[in-house]
């Protein structure tokens, strides 16, 4: 057994929120790279140039690339031969949020009630998902998700029959309602299976896998690549101004499902897509 | 698609001139308000009382920054999605305001109200959030200071760069811009990104 103090872990989370608000991951930076050599709408170019000259000199000046610093959303894989000492977990977890978000100068975009809408004005609460894994160590990823592509994201009961076809129209029909406003070019995020709460779970965790990462099997890599090229040709392109680049990725995780379900969700991150993991 | 440079408050002939896709790099006092800030805007509006803040004839710019680390003017800013202040839009451009800034597609009632209030909607760019910092002289808040990052604040700026996506005349640069690449090249495989070959 091996004992983690959660002074390491409030630590360790507010180090992640503002390192993923400032230094966008390199397979993002190559995405708007790649996506602008192909871009056919010169309209669509310059605005991917312009957001990789956004991301460099965020990473140089150590300042937030957006600044919707998001709803910090953190996922916890906490071994099983880990005691945690010297306070409540969770608190722990969020006092990072708290620290990061203050000390590295993010904006503070939570509301405590949803109906009453007062800032919270230190960014917390955070949501955060718990894994029990096996082994002795933590995994903590930091997820700072954007209101803009989030409020277009979209969850369906498919009747079991649909399929595959079925999948690919939803998706399609939530990336077109979703055209400029999820500010592309985006990351779709999709879950197809589970129960109502797992598969908007799987979305979300399907945004975290690296770009150009494709599903281990191979009919859902296949149905990667089928939804990126139908998605790219939508025209919807950077920040839905036209063009032949509205995604960079099409990542899919799946699940089970009841014999009288296909549950689809899609998860939309926009152009910022941030995260940073951390192992203690 | 034009290339200008203005200064703000625009005139009314400005606004005649400016077509969607023209790019304009704006200096001078623009205004900015999100969500928040509308809701009571328009309560205000509805009762016929003042707006905390006179923005006839000014440009209201949908933001809410990052908190400047020390030195700085301000902290990162680019617009928000515009179509969640569709509801608000009409009554605000009747109301006298004569340009938005935004990001991404509007409805009809905000095209439908550019033109009849001879009024501008302007797209910038999402996320674009620490050039377009640079480009803000002078920042205050002056109303609604309890809503943090969504309190109205008064900014100069200098070669702010947008671009026009609803002009007065009732075009729309998104709808123009999409329709040239909606399938394009679908057969030939080329402009589609392909990530195993790039």
């Amino acid at each position: 057994m091996r004992v983690v103090h959660v002074k390491e872990l409030t630590e360790t989370v507010a180090k992640l929120c503002w390192e993923a608000c400032y230094y966008l991951p390199d397979d993002v930076l190559n995405g708007f790279k790649k996506a602008e050599r192909t871009e056919a709408s010169p309209i669509g170019r310059s605005i991917l140039q312009q957001l990789v000259e956004n991301a460099e000199e965020a990473k140089a000046n150590h300042m937030p690339y957006c600044h919707d610093t998001g709803m910090a959303v953190v996922f916890v894989e906490l071994g099983q031969d880990v005691h945690v000492t010297g306070g409540d977990l969770m608190d722990s977890i969020q006092e990072g949020v708290r620290t990061g978000y203050r000390e590295g100068y993010l904006r503070k975009s939570v509301v405590g009630d949803p109906l009453l809408r007062i800032n919270t004005n230190d960014n917390t609460p955070a949501v955060v998902h718990t894994d029990i894994v096996p082994g002795d160590s933590v995994k903590i990823t930091v997820l700072p998700k954007g209101g803009g592509s989030e409020n277009m994201s979209a969850m369906k009961f498919l009747l079991p029959g649909e399929g595959a076809e079925g999948v690919k129209n939803f998706v399609l029909q939530t990336i077109k309602e979703a055209g400029g406003k999820a500010c592309p070019p985006i990351v779709v995020g999709v879950g197809i299976g589970g129960s109502f709460d797992k598969v908007t779970s799987l979305a979300k965790h399907a945004v975290l896998r690296e770009i150009g990462v494709h599903h281990p099997d191979p009919h859902i890599a296949e149905l990667e690549k089928e939804l990126l090229e139908e998605i790219n040709h939508t025209g919807i392109g950077p920040q839905g101004l036209g063009g032949t680049n509205t995604a960079m990725w099409v990542p899919i995780e799946t699940f089970a499902c009841h014999i009288t379900a296909l549950p689809v969700a899609v998860n939309i991150q926009c152009h910022a897509a941030r995260k940073k993991t951390a192992v203690i | 698609m034009a290339e200008y440079r203005l200064k703000t408050p625009l005139s009314d002939e400005d606004i005649q001139n400016l077509k969607v896709g023209d790019s304009v790099l704006l200096t001078g006092r623009i205004y900015m308000a999100r969500d928040a800030a509308h809701k009571r805007m328009i309560e205000l509006l509805d009762k016929n009382e003042s707006l905390p803040v006179d923005l006839k004839g000014e440009i209201i710019f949908y933001a809410g920054p990052c908190p400047p680390k020390p030195g700085q003017v301000i902290g990162p800013v680019a617009p928000t999605t515009a179509f969640r202040m569709d509801p608000y839009a009409p009554a605000m451009y009747k109301y006298g305001v004569k340009g938005t800034i935004g990001k991404g597609p509007r409805r009809q009632m905000v095209k439908d109200a550019c033109k009849e209030y001879n009024a501008i909607s302007f797209a910038a760019i999402g996320g674009l959030s620490t050039i377009l910092s640079r480009k803000v002289k002078s920042e205050e808040i002056v109303a609604y200071e309890d809503l943090g990052p969504e309190a109205i604040r008064k900014l100069e700026v200098e070669d702010f760069p947008v671009l026009v996506a609803y002009d007065a005349h009732g075009l729309d640069l998104y709808e123009q811009e999409i329709a040239k690449y909606e399938n394009y090249n679908k057969h030939s495989k080329e402009g589609a990104v392909n990530y195993e070959n790039v």
